[in-house]
């Protein structure tokens, strides 16, 4: 595969897969709104943290100047703990992810990549399919 | 050599360190990169090895790539400068940067790898009318490129200023035609595999580079934080360089106006075009996903030691010195590495940082070209159509002629506010692209009409709010001096234009009397999700 060709279901043979119809399976529903449980709440959750950390900075500044250890002082934990927070989420959500969605993901495109082969195998079937696909 | 020495070299107006060795040890970075170049370039045969470094990149690999993208000069001097000048408020705004990468991880990066192909534009307009949406996502990803690679280049004329002693606009002029002209040779030749092992190298560099300087600023405080930011204090004289207000809570106006450039940060990361066209080198979205973990760590880790660094220079150089250096705010990072390791290490952060410039433009100028190639010329004017081979042939010439761009453009933006420009493509692409990445991906109902007003919308808006802010009229260091047409009083249009365009996407959808094809949605849907029929790696 390649060049420049922009006809990706040609190249990929994605024709042979009905997509509304793995739309509509239990098994995509799943996958689909355990994505969006996670991902939505999270990132509002990861945003609305940061909001307060930059709306405490510019409207509290004498909260910030509070010194915790040292010269080190609440506005410099914050920011720190902005820091930590990310690496902690990133760290979440790929476990996350490894575990309750890509099992249910590489089911789902090993049963259609399987039809694409089955298609690919059976030229007369391949041969009809429409490759006007428009370019992706 | 001591402070009172240094201080005293600064004021007659010569440099610090050897332009000799600084160029030495660029040059040699520059022929080490360009053989890696070279060996890399054998196997460019196809589009996806020219714009997609035939997606055979690991995760790791992709990961130390985008965060070489990402790190541009402005993130490096420019972050350690305003810590040093302005304490707590430098930190404040890097932390913007960071947290940006959470839309990336859980919104963008998997299900763009999963959809598209080469470009922004793939995804945009997979479901929508390809055409005009092509046409939009085109025009947005090109205009950021050109702010973006703007301030690059404006950055590497401020930076010779202050590393070889160059001080004269023609001799600065060379310089930014050298780096021009060397960027244009690595995209030429390379592609995105050579771009990408230019990225790599330089963020590893980088990075190591960073550590030094930190590792050893806090040897020096016995390797205690609260000691750094005390020896900071006393050489400021002032305590207010540890609490938030130094530089974004002086009036009301800045207070809102940092609202609105934390909002461009966190948004418009994950819609820059050259950091979405890094998704397409890796072969799966699991790849994907594990190059914004890496990037994440990379330049989280980053930010930490900029804290440190910004803080030793305020401590060890001293905010009164380092605004008198040429260069200003971006000689703290500099002036530190000569006060800790003298010439050698000020030329090796030097060089790293022209590294920098030169990684990050590379970046920019292959996803201006693909996105004229292929969207415009391929999809566009070809209708999907190429000839065999020409589409290339386009992509190649386009980079000679941006980089052409970038050479004029940026000896005439040079001496031009960085920080801005660079905020102005962040607020570019928050504001027409995210909410049309976020609309085509998420929302079932969205049509070509409101992708087009978003797009748009978010698009004039950014600038035209631009236009008529205190940057370009009406201030002391406006771009316009004495003219007044100022209405709007923020630097930064995020705040106002990024709601707007999501408004408009949204507005636009809902009094689309059209809808579009519901089996186009279901495939994107489907496929964004599961990566069937994904673009899988070429095999050589």
């Amino acid at each position: 595969m390649g060049n420049d060709a922009l006809h990706t279901a040609e190249a990929t043979g994605t024709d042979a897969v009905d997509f509304a119809a793995i739309q509509e399976t239990p098994r995509f529903q799943k996958l689909r709104s355990r994505h969006r449980r996670f991902v939505f709440p999270v990132l509002i959750a990861c945003l609305a943290w940061y909001l307060a950390y930059v709306l405490l900075a510019a409207y509290a500044p004498a909260l910030m100047a509070t010194p915790v250890f040292g010269s080190v002082n609440v506005g410099l934990l914050l920011g720190l703990a902005q820091i930590v927070t990310t690496f902690a989420v990133t760290t979440w959500y790929v476990t996350f992810a490894n575990r309750e969605l890509d099992p249910i993901a590489s089911e789902i495109r090993d049963e259609a990549e399987a039809a694409i082969a089955a298609s690919a195998a059976a030229p007369r079937h391949a041969a009809s399919a429409p490759t006007a696909e428009e370019s992706l | 050599m001591n402070l009172h020495l240094m201080n005293l070299h600064l004021e007659t107006g010569s440099h610090p360190g050897d332009p000799v060795i600084n160029i030495l040890i660029f040059a040699a970075f520059v022929a080490i990169t360009m053989i890696i170049v070279f060996r890399a370039s054998r196997n460019n045969k196809t589009a996806a090895d020219y714009y997609a470094a035939g997606r055979s990149f690991t995760g790791g690999q992709n990961g130390a790539a985008i965060a070489g993208d990402y790190l541009s000069a402005a993130s490096f001097l420019g972050i350690v400068g305003a810590i040093a000048m302005t304490g707590y408020d430098g930190f404040l705004y890097s932390i913007g940067f960071l947290v940006a990468w959470l839309v990336a991880l859980l919104l963008v990066a998997e299900l763009l790898r999963n959809t598209g192909k080469f470009t922004m534009a793939d995804v945009l307009s997979f479901r929508l009318k390809q055409r005009p949406v092509r046409i939009a996502a085109a025009i947005t990803t090109l205009v950021v490129c050109f702010f973006y690679l703007l301030a690059q280049m404006a950055g590497a004329g401020g930076l010779v200023s202050l590393l070889l002693g160059i001080d004269d606009a023609v001799g600065q002029s060379i310089v930014i035609t050298v780096v021009g002209a060397l960027m244009i040779v690595y995209v030429l030749v390379g592609g995105m595999k050579g771009t990408t092992w230019v990225q790599i190298i330089k963020a590893f560099l980088l990075i190591a580079g960073a550590a030094v300087m930190t590792i050893w600023v806090l040897a020096l405080n016995g390797f205690n934080l609260s000691t750094l930011l005390d020896s900071a204090v006393a050489t400021a004289g002032n305590p207010a360089i540890l609490e938030p207000g130094l530089k974004y809570g002086v009036s009301d106006i800045a207070k809102v106006d940092f609202m609105s450039l934390g909002l461009a940060l966190v948004l418009g990361t994950a819609a820059l075009p050259h950091v979405l066209m890094r998704f397409y080198t890796v072969p799966t979205a699991k790849e994907a996903r594990k190059s914004v973990v890496w990037a994440i760590w990379l330049i989280g880790i980053f930010y930490l030691f900029t804290l440190v660094l910004g803080y030793g220079a305020a401590a060890l150089i001293g905010a009164d010195v380092i605004a008198a250096a040429p260069g200003g705010a971006n000689s703290a990072a500099p002036l530190l590495a000569f006060e800790l390791g003298g010439p050698l290490l000020l030329g090796l952060i030097s060089a790293i940082a022209f590294a920098t410039i030169l990684a990050v433009v590379a970046g920019l100028t292959i996803t201006a070209a693909a996105s004229f190639a292929h969207d415009i010329y391929a999809s566009v004017v070809k209708k999907g159509n190429p000839a065999p081979g020409s589409e290339m042939k386009v992509a190649r010439r386009t980079v000679v002629i941006i980089g052409v761009v970038a050479i004029v453009g940026g000896i005439g933006a040079n001496g031009q506010n960085i920080a801005f420009l660079v905020a102005l493509a962040f607020a570019v692409a928050a504001s027409a692209n995210l909410p049309t990445i976020v609309y085509s991906l998420f929302w079932k109902r969205f049509t070509t009409q409101g992708a087009l007003w978003s797009m748009y919308g978010g698009l004039i808006s950014a600038i035209v709010l631009i236009a008529l802010s205190p940057v370009v009229s009406g201030s002391e260091s406006a771009m316009i001096k004495g003219a007044d047409f100022a209405v709007f009083p923020l630097a930064n249009p995020g705040i106002v234009s990024i709601p707007l365009a999501f408004l408009l996407g949204w507005l636009g959808t809902v009094l689309d009397k059209k809808t579009e094809d519901p089996a186009k949605q279901s495939e994107m849907e489907v496929r964004s999700l599961t990566g069937i029929g994904a673009e899988k790696a070429s095999s050589h």
